[in-house]
């Protein structure tokens, strides 16, 4: 049970992105993909998403290959969060975040509240969307989201162009809807939040798996050498590990 | 609750300017004359029915087509034109004036061959097309290679009686059309107008973009064969029986969206009445002009539209610049 990849290749135009990675989820825990730029951690989280084909190897689903079961079962079980947060129609809120409902094809009126109150977004559900700030439009686009009450959600950077406040706050929502029994797949660059959030990490080089375990045992100088090529301190610290690159490797 | 009197309001504009249409014109025929037996209800009956019902569904149809285009190109100044399919009907049309005998029922049958010719090579060049800029893009080489042809078709026409027939219908009018142009373009028209209508949902999602509209189930090639049947039906039936009718499509969305909701599915209804209360009303004004003849339909629809973004254009200007 769980999500979990199998041995998966991805080829984008003519490059092989996945080069063959082997991965499970856990319902309830928080997992933070993390590597260079181009590791392939973006395709990957697409590709659990099925919004890729895979040229080799399969993503599981509860058992069943993701990319032939139906796309309306797969979108209630799956909530997926990209990177490019456009919203192309100034809607409102409320309709912005109803949209989480379509793979249900219900109201889900209390889902949608739920959602709202979560993400304390209720005071903004009748404003339009280009009236928000970017804080406040990143917690609606997660709002979104959570209103299909998926059981797995993959975020692409949920953490771009957020100051820190609201940082810790998503984090926060991240980490509750974990709580819930939710598997929570995270897209991550900054390090120390990655440490900070994830119980578990997933460390990607060159389109395959370096590490993989509890973000403690993953998140070592070692590893980070290996994967982006930077010389770390890892300092202790109350409120989690800060992790601290220095130069090059 | 706003949404229901949007639509009220706009059903009983369409159904005040249908009345409207069936009494205006160089000769006005009251309402006491539709069932006291007055001799005038042959023009209402003959003539002015079938005018009527078809600027109604052409209407309809490119109101709806626009809708559709912009929210599924995401783009607030697309209109059903950028396919290229109003361009390839009216080359069928032409070819049908200049070649053939050019009979009420050839010009339909060439102007929708020509239509679907147009929706097949639009489909062979974006075959596999992953962005909407692909069809934006083959539908203008769609469009320029049936205005080049159809430019030639005219130039090599055997006399300027048939030139003037070609231009007077590249203008398009609903001027003379009859019970048979209806019935011939009733069909393609509602086919279309049910295959958008079935868009709706799918144009809310596509609002996050393809990635999250895929992420919630939603087929991207089946709105896409939606999209380009639905519009190639209404257009090309449009133009197979009326000519060219420009901004409809363009205009209608734009003047509903605010009072609509910018949803995209929210808009698909409004617009399709709202298309048919504009292309009602212009036909009206067409007929209210003085002299013998009529003002063309293409060309009033373009003297309403050009305004309207000249307002637009100031109110951003103002917004942006002031």
């Amino acid at each position: 049970m769980g999500l979990t990849v199998d041995n998966l290749h991805v080829v984008l135009g003519k490059r092989a992105v996945l080069g063959g990675v082997t991965a499970s989820f856990v319902p309830g825990r928080v997992t933070a993909v993390l590597g260079a730029n181009g590791a392939g951690k973006s395709t990957l989280l697409r590709a659990c998403a099925a919004l890729l084909p895979a040229s080799g190897g399969q993503v599981m689903l509860d058992g069943r290959d993701a990319a032939t079961m139906p796309a309306r079962e797969r979108a209630q079980a799956i909530g997926y969060l990209p990177q490019d947060a456009a919203v192309h129609w100034n809607m409102t809120v409320r309709d912005l975040v109803r949209l989480g409902r379509l793979p249900h094809g219900d109201d889900g009126v209390e889902a949608i509240a739920a959602a709202l109150a979560a993400t304390d977004t209720a005071a903004l559900a009748d404003r339009p969307v280009r009236s928000l700030s970017g804080g406040e439009r990143a917690r609606v686009l997660l709002a979104r989201v959570l209103a299909g009450e998926p059981r797995w959600l993959l975020a692409d950077e949920p953490l771009a162009s957020l100051d820190p406040l609201h940082q810790l706050e998503t984090l926060a929502l991240l980490r509750a809807a974990a709580g819930r029994g939710t598997g929570v797949v995270l897209v991550l660059h900054d390090l120390t939040l990655a440490a900070r959030v994830a119980d578990d990490v997933l460390l990607l080089k060159d389109g395959a798996v370096l590490a993989g375990g509890p973000a403690a045992a993953v998140l070592t100088e070692a590893n980070l050498a290996a994967a982006y090529g930077v010389r770390v301190a890892i300092l202790p610290h109350a409120a989690g590990p800060v992790i601290v690159p220095q130069g090059r490797a | 609750m706003r949404r229901k009197a949007l639509l009220v309001g706009l059903a009983v504009l369409v159904v005040a300017l249908f009345a409207a249409s069936l009494m205006v014109g160089k000769a006005v025929v009251p309402l006491s004359a539709w069932w006291s037996g007055d001799p005038r209800w042959a023009i209402i009956a003959e003539l002015r029915l079938p005018r009527a019902g078809l600027a109604t569904l052409l209407g309809a149809s490119l109101g709806l087509s626009g809708a559709v285009m912009q929210g599924w190109l995401r783009n607030p100044l697309a209109d059903p034109g950028v396919l290229g399919t109003s361009s390839a009907a009216a080359l069928g049309a032409v070819a049908a004036i200049v070649l053939g005998g050019a009979t009420q029922w050839g010009i339909f049958a060439a102007a929708m061959a020509c239509a679907a010719g147009g929706l097949a090579l639009l489909a062979g060049l974006t075959w596999r097309a992953e962005t909407p800029a692909a069809f934006v893009l083959a539908g203008t080489v769609l469009a320029s290679l049936a205005a080049a042809l159809t430019m030639f078709l005219i130039s090599i026409a055997p006399n300027p009686y048939v030139v003037a027939a070609a231009i007077d219908w590249l203008m398009g009018a609903l001027t003379d059309r009859g019970v048979e142009d209806l019935t011939h373009a009733a069909p393609f028209m509602l086919a279309g107008c049910a295959l958008l209508l079935a868009t709706g949902r799918s144009l809310d999602a596509l609002t996050l973009g393809p990635d999250a509209a895929r992420s919630l189930g939603i087929s991207l090639p089946r709105l896409q064969a939606l999209v380009i049947a639905g519009a190639g039906l209404c257009v090309g039936a449009g133009v197979a029986v009326t000519g060219v009718v420009g901004f409809v499509g363009l205009v209608v969305p734009h003047m509903l969206r605010p009072l609509s909701g910018a949803r995209p599915g929210a808009l698909l209804v409004p617009a399709a009445l709202g298309g048919a209360a504009l292309v009602l009303a212009a036909d009206i004004v067409c007929r209210l002009a003085p002299g013998a003849g009529e003002v063309r339909l293409g060309v009033a629809m373009a003297l309403i539209g050009a305004p309207y973004f000249l307002v637009l254009l100031l109110r951003e200007r103002g917004r942006s610049w002031g």
